[in-house]
């Protein structure tokens, strides 16, 4: 299968594989396949690896591998890709809606002129796409949002979101992994911890993953925290077919 | 008691190590020095593995107070270092006796500096590396920058004599180098060429506006005839973005993994360490170079530094300091 790609330099130890310019699933099925063919049979001298929503940057050292031969093994890689895209994981994961933490859950039903029940049957609907990790450690950018959430993000950001909190921001979703600033706007949140450095698997989520939400109550959110606080990473991926 | 206690901190001062590999695609970049090649020869300069966890402060040191024997060295440029008021030289390990006072004052031609103590710092590695991410409140003492009082574990130091520098790790002042060389790309197409020109025609300003994750710069707007908006794409230390303002930053050692702004060039691996030490204030010149030339550049930075770290001699072992030290 031939997918258009290009290469664009970055440095001296950085080479960018670009497969499209836009949000699109199909780029980003493309970049995840190749993310995981480097991660199944490496090349030497790649050192690392970041997808994103629609290319992927290597770092490598050139002791090892020169930018010029990288581009070459590349090539041949992309080239015997196939044209589909390999099962991936779902993870179903617990959110509790409202709130204190989903503190725009009703100012964005009443903005939808819609009951609030009906934006949680909405957010509950979908498959989500992890597009990409970034911005902050395991921090992920979900696509899959249902069109009549698409929300703008807010004029003047907040100073502090806490962690777990589950948000919407243009046609995107997330869950942060960390507390921060933040201009998207929240409606519920998650005692799954998707970012702890203690735990033996700091990361839960990766690129290419799918999720979908599992509302509980808050009663229910407060007895999971309490596990994912002694390190319990509380959910595990099915491997869909 | 043992180890190393912050009387009065320096700016900034946090435990780097050589800094995680394998997790940007996690959303967690690297950290670790800001000048590899300074961090690397304080360690080197006390018996250390080049990448062992050391500190490093911006502009000035601080003082501190050793609680235990134990080799030190700080390097990164030209300032006054004292031992319980005597005067010490950067570049050359010393060994200190339990009570000494290290003050370590302002560097005159450079930005970062790096105190070495033999045997590390041997704070919990978290995430496979001691580098303090200060951004994510990662790795070091706390994710944080060090504050009177802190008490810092020191490791075993290895059986090593204190070493002196002979060849410097620059020839000359980092201003003193010549322009800061960068590749184009990777999002070079989204600006004119009369702007690629003048991206090396014109002289730019280090601002004041500058900590471990980016340095902005000022003098001269790059505006993107393609827009300042991109969907996010992966980003490096070296990677020149060019936000809506038109002034360009410097991503450096805590680059964030991912960024939606055009990044116009790349600052080549063996200049990025020359371009963190260059003082705010400072004017400097861009160039570009190919990959290739910039992949032979890295290969021989990588050379001299590793020539620098060989050729040490050996330094005086005498005892200095001891408790009772004074300031």
């Amino acid at each position: 299968m031939r997918f258009p790609y290009s290469f664009l330099p970055s440095g001296d130890q950085t080479l960018t594989v670009e497969f499209g310019t836009a949000i699109d699933p199909q780029i980003n099925d493309r970049v995840i396949a190749l993310a995981a063919d480097l991660a199944d049979y490496p090349i030497a001298g790649v050192t690392e690896i970041t997808p994103t929503y629609r290319s992927l940057l290597l770092r490598y050292d050139p002791h090892n591998i020169r930018g010029a031969a990288l581009e070459r093994a590349l090539a041949t890689r992309i080239a015997g890709l196939g044209d589909v895209a390999a099962a991936g994981r779902e993870w179903r994961v617990p959110i509790c809606y409202g709130g204190a933490v989903g503190q725009d859950l009703q100012d964005l039903a009443d903005m939808k002129g819609m009951p609030v029940q009906q934006v949680i049957d909405l957010h509950l609907s979908a498959q989500y796409r992890v597009y990409m990790i970034g911005f902050a450690p395991g921090f992920a950018y979900l696509g899959g949002l249902p069109q009549p959430l698409h929300t703008p993000r807010l004029a003047k950001p907040r100073q502090l979101i806490p962690e777990g909190a589950v948000g919407i921001g243009g046609q995107q979703a997330n869950i942060n992994s960390v507390a921060g600033p933040s201009g998207w706007r929240f409606i519920g949140w998650t005692p799954v911890k998707l970012f702890d450095p203690k735990r033996a698997q700091p990361f839960l989520l990766a690129a290419g993953d799918r999720l979908r939400f599992a509302q509980i109550t808050a009663d229910e959110g407060a007895q999971l925290a309490a596990r994912a606080a002694n390190g319990d990473p509380l959910i595990a991926p099915t491997v869909m077919s | 008691m043992t180890g190393l206690r912050i009387v009065s901190p320096g700016l900034m001062v946090t435990v780097q190590d050589g800094g995680r590999t394998g997790l940007r695609g996690y959303g967690v970049s690297a950290a670790g020095p800001m000048d590899a090649g300074a961090h690397a020869l304080a360690n080197v300069l006390v018996g250390n593995d080049a990448d062992a966890a050391a500190l490093e402060f911006a502009g000035h040191g601080g003082q501190m107070e050793m609680l235990q024997d134990a080799r030190i060295a700080v390097t990164g440029g030209t300032c006054d270092v004292t031992v319980n008021g005597q005067p010490v030289q950067p570049g050359q390990g010393y060994h200190l006796a339990a009570g000494s006072v290290l003050c370590i004052g302002q560097l005159r031609d450079a930005t970062w500096g790096y105190i070495a103590v033999a045997g590390a710092i041997t704070t919990p590695p978290v995430l496979g590396a001691r580098a303090t991410h200060l951004r994510s409140g990662l790795g070091g003492y706390f994710g944080r920058s060090l504050q009177a009082g802190d008490i810092l574990p020191i490791g075993p130091a290895p059986d090593a004599r204190c070493r002196r520098i002979i060849y410097p790790l620059r020839a000359a002042t980092p201003m003193a180098r010549g322009p800061i060389r960068v590749v184009l790309g990777p999002q070079d197409d989204r600006f004119s060429p009369d702007v690629l020109d003048q991206l090396t025609a014109q002289p730019f300003t280090v601002t004041a506006q500058r900590d471990r994750m980016a340095m902005v710069l000022g003098g001269v707007q790059l505006p993107a005839s393609g827009g300042h908006d991109i969907v996010s794409d992966g980003s490096v230390p070296g990677s020149v973005q060019v936000p809506g303002s038109g002034n360009p930053l410097i991503l450096m050692a805590e680059s964030q993994t991912t960024g939606g702004y055009p990044k116009i060039a790349t600052v080549i691996g063996a200049d990025l360490g020359r371009l963190a030490q260059l003082p705010s204030g400072a004017q400097f010149h861009f160039a570009t170079v190919s990959r290739d030339m910039a992949e032979d550049l890295w290969l021989a930075h990588c050379r001299h530094l590793r020539s620098v770290l060989n050729n040490l001699e050996n330094a005086s072992d005498t005892v200095i300091g001891g408790s009772g030290g004074r300031v």
